[in-house]
């Protein structure tokens, strides 16, 4: 049977919604799960591991050295913890998606990145070409595993377990070549498109620059960022860097409204990713009705003020 | 087309520029360096092509005759030339309905559409391959730069073309940081390539007045499409050309023909040519082409495949008589871009690299000769009298004209006779004498036509194809298609015409747009477009002018 | 002080990928390949540096067969000095490719290792990390802002809660994210002149590199399409199937 070691990510001291995903990923694998938390003080995050459904044991490494998410300085203390493991899995974040090679690297393991199904412990199911081919691949049993799991493809587990917290110590040699300085959160007023949960994108049925507004509104009102269609951009209502498409930006937020656009497939191959898209025209034909996970036939003048008045 | 120098700009000198890396670019960059190793001399060779690289901006059928090529590089079978599928069957048919259609038997297929020792190709392979000798040979290719303007010089003479500039925003203006003023390079001769309708070429014809004085030019416009089908129904080098529906068989209104060739791994290509004398404004050619893949005869090989890539370019079909006069001062005019095309073959690769060869020739003579350039090439147009590529245009002088004025069953078989009988050398010459952009009725006397909507499966709409055909324009520009008149498209060509541009551009790039006020404005997408010239071409106010946009912009065609 | 840039050939971004019918891989044959657009950033902010005073040299480093010295050639015209080409037909993986890279790093004394943060090919986001790994050096990825100094770099990251800022020493790999520049226009008199740069060709045996262990591709496929989901009469509806997926 396995055994899969996932490192939880940790985020304000609290557990990452990710991390549930992994387990996920790592309960589609099959076997037992021990969540890894790393950092100065992790026991809030190891208390909200510990509930996660699927997961046996949770291991806490604290230590000064750990108080930041450094790659160089977690790696070596993971490749001294996955002895005894099958699989090593991390969130297909920027924590894991840093770290994860370093300590692939270190065992001498081809990684698998962005895991999205899990045929059998060893062939797992990837996307490539900005997730226009997917590629199933059979990865080497051993040594182990080492993987990133891409979290758009799981549902989080629930919570109602109750797994042992144990704390573990590292006696790994770790670097000083790296140093944390400082963390920021972005300062803009809206989240950046590309990075964004939330997106709201307005299309050419909007007419004009100015009816933009209502698209902003609603976008600020959900903490979303605002998008654009191609024909929107060359119609001049808002400037290139909002073009959602294939020419424009690839993004894959939680959600993603679409008002007044048509669904051209430029900008379908934009927004394949998003995990759930709404979508508000005139037109019950439009093409984006057929993408769409909630679609609402309606004039967007009255719907979207009227969608921003009630949440 | 004055030379203006607002900004220092680098200057590169050749002995020769070639401007566009297609058919007769290539082989006229391959000739002179075959000529000067052969002679132990040293002629430098510089081509410059406005695609991200050689191949993105050709499309073409392909059956592919190889005599030019046999005779440029004798042993290309070693040389590895992408000829995979020679063709191992001619089928014509006559489609006179949606449903219904006539085989010809081999013995009534014209001799020019015969197409034994042919091949099957993808030209814009052809031209990589053409690219890696001509780079082997010597030669620098540059792709990603357009040639924006003509260079000429007080004398009247052209010296070279200037590279467009880089980085200027949709204002015109240049872009802080980003904006690379265009090169200028200069050449003891340059040689033409562009193309069907070259956007300088076009200036040259007018400049120095070479357009033919026997006929006006004439164009198609060519869509196709790459599917990868089921092995079971792939035969490898057959090759179906069809005339009639969805154009008229017996009419004049609407001609052409069509097209669908096995080539290797499981591909065909299928296609459809409609000539750009058509009458109706309200047909629209891509749309003619989606319900055509519908017939059964073409059906039957496409269901169940996939789709894989789409584009559309307008041909030059005017053949001998239209022919402008190939040379000025400092330069020529070669392949498409002078009008070299074979129409009653529907060939024009073989034409295209001939016609650069005998350029090639006479640019070689006079450099070795010690001509510092600036002259008239004679020697090109006398050694194009003297060639088989003058016979054989000579013997299919007559094809388009007698298809316009006569329509495909009885101009066919005019053709016939002149092909079969008389080996291209009838007694009689047909002329037509209008311009494709004159051809338009008026809307209000034309039948409206009511496309099927697509399927899905067989037919498509047309932003999903211009998005297989991987076009794309760095988005912050100036619009490359440009208005003479901006209140044309509403003012007149709406009115009268139901403003054309809207059906005949296979890419949509025109729309005319209603405002929640009723008031209905021109969209130009210029991001969409395929670098087809249709619009150049037909509008029927000839008020859209095509000019290069940013080097690398455009289709990105794959084996196509 | 002399920097090391990894630059890949990958189909074009423009390209609509399409998969095989067969499911043995894409169609990369007849279609346009450039220099991924990763390391493009990458290249363009070794050159800044260079511009800057910061860095003395620039090798660009490739592995691929001989095609990728094409991407070489880019990548002189941005303004590398030289060039290295490990020349391998074969399918290179992370692990193998990051071996190569360590070796030719320390073989060439280099001080910074800049690579795109993913191949726009494989999306395997591995490389940079994995050669900063092998030689147990620092790492700062995804970078959105670099500056040199002395025997340290200070970089800012993208991570998902905002932009970090590291510290690390030298030498140090750096991988390069989307804002940290907008790559400049490759002139034509570059271009030229780039033809005439050198690039020497070496072999993972010349280099001491072995093959790593490899994945397997058994099959590859069009991604699902999304289906058509629900249609809500009113935007009441709407927001209650929000709220009900915890959407809003």
């Amino acid at each position: 049977m396995s055994k899969i070691l996932v490192i939880g990510e940790i985020s304000d001291g609290k557990l990452n919604s990710g991390t549930a995903k992994v387990v996920a990923a790592a309960a589609q694998i099959k076997g037992d799960i021990t969540v890894a938390l790393f950092g100065a003080d992790v026991s809030a995050a190891a208390a909200d591991a510990a509930k996660l459904d699927g997961v046996t044991k949770v291991l806490k490494i604290e230590s000064a050295a750990n108080a930041n998410p450094l790659a160089a300085v977690y790696a070596p203390q993971i490749v001294e913890l996955a002895a005894g493991y099958s699989h090593v899995l991390f969130p297909g974040t920027a924590f894991g998606k840093d770290t994860a090679p370093r300590v692939a690297a270190r065992l001498g393991v081809q990684q698998v990145s962005d895991i999205m199904v899990a045929h059998s412990p060893t062939s797992f199911d990837r996307p490539t070409y900005a997730g226009n081919a997917i590629v199933t691949v059979e990865a080497p049993a051993a040594p182990a595993i080492v993987a990133t799991v891409r979290l758009a493809s799981f549902t989080a587990v629930g919570s109602s377990a109750n797994a042992a917290i144990e704390s573990a110590s590292s006696s790994a040699a770790l670097p000083s070549h790296t140093r944390f300085v400082k963390l920021e959160a972005q300062k803009s007023e809206r989240p950046d498109l590309q990075a964004a949960a939330r997106v709201v994108s307005g299309g050419r049925a909007l007419g004009s620059s100015d009816a933009f507004k209502i698209i902003y509104s609603l976008a600020d009102k959900m903490g979303a960022a605002v998008g654009a269609s191609r024909a929107a951009v060359d119609s001049g209502y808002v400037p290139n860097d909002m073009q959602v498409g294939q020419t424009g930006k690839i993004i894959a937020p939680e959600l993603y409204v679409a008002a007044g656009i048509s669904g051209a497939i430029q900008h379908l191959a934009g927004i394949k990713d998003a995990r759930t898209i709404v979508a508000i025209n005139k037109d019950a034909e439009a093409p984006i009705f057929e993408v769409a996970d909630f679609g609402l036939v309606a004039d967007l003048f009255t719907a979207v003020p009227e969608l921003e008045g009630k949440l | 087309m004055s030379v203006e120098t607002p900004v220092e700009r680098d200057v590169m000198e050749y002995d020769v520029l070639i401007v566009g890396a297609g058919p007769s670019g290539l082989a006229a960059a391959c000739k002179l360096k075959q000529i000067a190793a052969e002679k132990g001399a040293e002629i430098s060779v510089c081509v410059v092509e406005k695609g991200s690289e050689v191949g993105a901006h050709i499309l073409s059928g392909a059956v592919f005759e190889p005599r030019a090529l046999n005779e440029l590089f004798p042993n290309w079978k070693e040389l590895g030339a992408p000829l995979n599928a020679p063709v191992v069957r001619d089928e014509l048919h006559l489609f006179y309905s949606p449903q219904k259609s006539f085989k010809f038997l081999n013995f009534m297929i014209p001799s020019p559409m015969h197409n034994e020792g042919n091949y099957v190709i993808s030209l814009g392979n052809l031209c990589r391959w053409l690219a890696q000798q001509a780079e082997s040979l010597g030669v620098e290719i540059y792709p990603g730069f357009a040639a924006q303007e003509v260079l000429i010089d007080e004398q009247n003479v052209v010296r070279g073309v200037q590279i467009g500039d880089l980085g200027v925003g949709h204002d015109g203006k240049p872009k802080d940081g980003v904006y690379a003023p265009g090169m200028e390079l200069r050449a003891k001769y340059t040689l033409f390539s562009e193309g069907c309708r070259g956007h300088l070429g076009k200036r040259l014809i007018q400049q120095y007045q070479l357009e033919s004085k026997d006929a006006p030019q004439h164009y198609g416009i060519g869509l196709k499409e790459l599917w990868e089908i089921d092995p079971a129904k792939h035969e490898k080098g057959l090759v179906v050309h069809g005339a009639g529906w969805p154009l008229q068989a017996f009419g004049t209104e609407a001609t052409g023909g069509s097209f669908l060739y096995h080539l290797e791994n499981n591909q065909v290509v299928v296609g459809l040519i409609v000539d750009l004398s058509y009458s109706n404004p309200f047909l629209s050619p891509f749309d003619e082409f989606q319900r055509f893949k519908h017939h059964p005869v073409i059906a039957k090989y496409l269901e169940g495949g996939k789709r894989l890539s789409y584009g559309a370019r307008a041909l030059v079909k005017g053949g001998l008589d239209a022919l402008p006069k190939l040379v000025f001062p400092g330069g020529a005019l070669i392949g498409d871009d002078a009008g070299m095309l074979n129409y009653s073959k529907i060939k024009g690769s073989h034409t295209a690299m001939k016609s650069g060869m005998l350029a090639a020739e006479a640019v070689a003579e006079r450099l070795l000769a010690g001509s510092e350039g600036g002259d008239v090439l004679n020697g090109y147009p006398e050694k194009f009298k003297a060639s088989w590529l003058y016979d054989e245009l000579y013997r299919s002088r007559n094809f388009g004209a007698v298809l316009h004025k006569f329509g495909a069953l009885i101009g066919g078989t005019i053709n016939w006779i002149e092909q079969n009988i008389f080996g291209g050398k009838a007694p009689w010459h047909f002329r037509d004498l209008k311009k494709d952009h004159e051809t338009l009725k008026p809307a209000a006397q034309s039948q409206k036509i009511v496309y099927p909507k697509p399927d899905g499966k067989l037919s498509f709409d047309k932003l999903s194809s211009v998005f297989l055909s991987s076009t794309n324009h760095e988005e912050d520009q100036p619009v490359h298609l440009r208005l003479k008149d901006p209140s044309i498209p509403i003012g007149r060509n709406l009115p009268l015409y139901d403003e054309p541009a809207q059906r005949y551009c296979p890419a949509g790039v025109y729309e005319v747009v209603t405002a929640a006020t009723g008031d209905k404005r021109f969209q130009i997408n210029a991001q969409n477009c395929v670098h087809c010239k249709t619009c150049d071409i037909k509008d029927p106010s000839q008020n859209i002018t095509w000019v290069a946009p940013e080097g690398n912009g455009g289709p990105n065609y794959p084996n196509m | 002080m002399k920097a090391l840039v990894s630059v890949k050939r990958v189909v074009d971004y423009n390209v609509r990928v399409q998969v095989k019918s067969d499911g043995s891989g894409v169609i990369t044959e007849g279609v346009k390949h450039s220099m991924n657009p990763f390391d493009e950033i990458a290249m363009e902010e070794a050159v800044r540096l260079k511009e800057k005073g910061k860095l003395t040299e620039i090798v660009a480093i490739t592995i691929g067969g001989a095609k990728n010295e094409e991407t070489l050639r880019s990548a002189l015209a941005f303004g590398a000095d030289r060039a290295i080409h490990i020349k391998e037909e074969g399918d290179v993986q992370p692990l193998t490719a990051a071996r190569a890279f360590a070796a030719a790093l320390k073989k060439e004394g280099a001080q910074v290792f800049f690579a795109g943060k993913q191949a726009i090919d494989d999306d395997a986001n591995q490389t940079g990390q994995m050669v900063a790994a092998l030689l147990d050096i620092a790492q700062a990825t995804f970078a959105s802002k670099v500056e040199l100094d002395g025997g340290k770099a200070v970089v800012t990251r993208e991570v998902d809660a905002g932009l970090e800022t590291l510290e690390v020493d030298l030498p140090a790999v750096i991988t390069t994210d989307l804002r940290l520049n907008e790559p400049r226009y490759l002139k034509l008199p570059d271009i030229m002149k780039a033809k005439k740069k050198p690039i020497e060709t070496v072999t993972f045996a010349d280099l001491g590199v072995e093959k790593g262990a490899a994945l397997t591709i058994s099959k590859t496929s069009a991604p699902p399409k999304r289906s058509k989901g629900i249609m809500v009469k009113t935007v009441d509806e709407l927001v209650s199937a929000l709220k009900s997926k915890g959407l809003v």
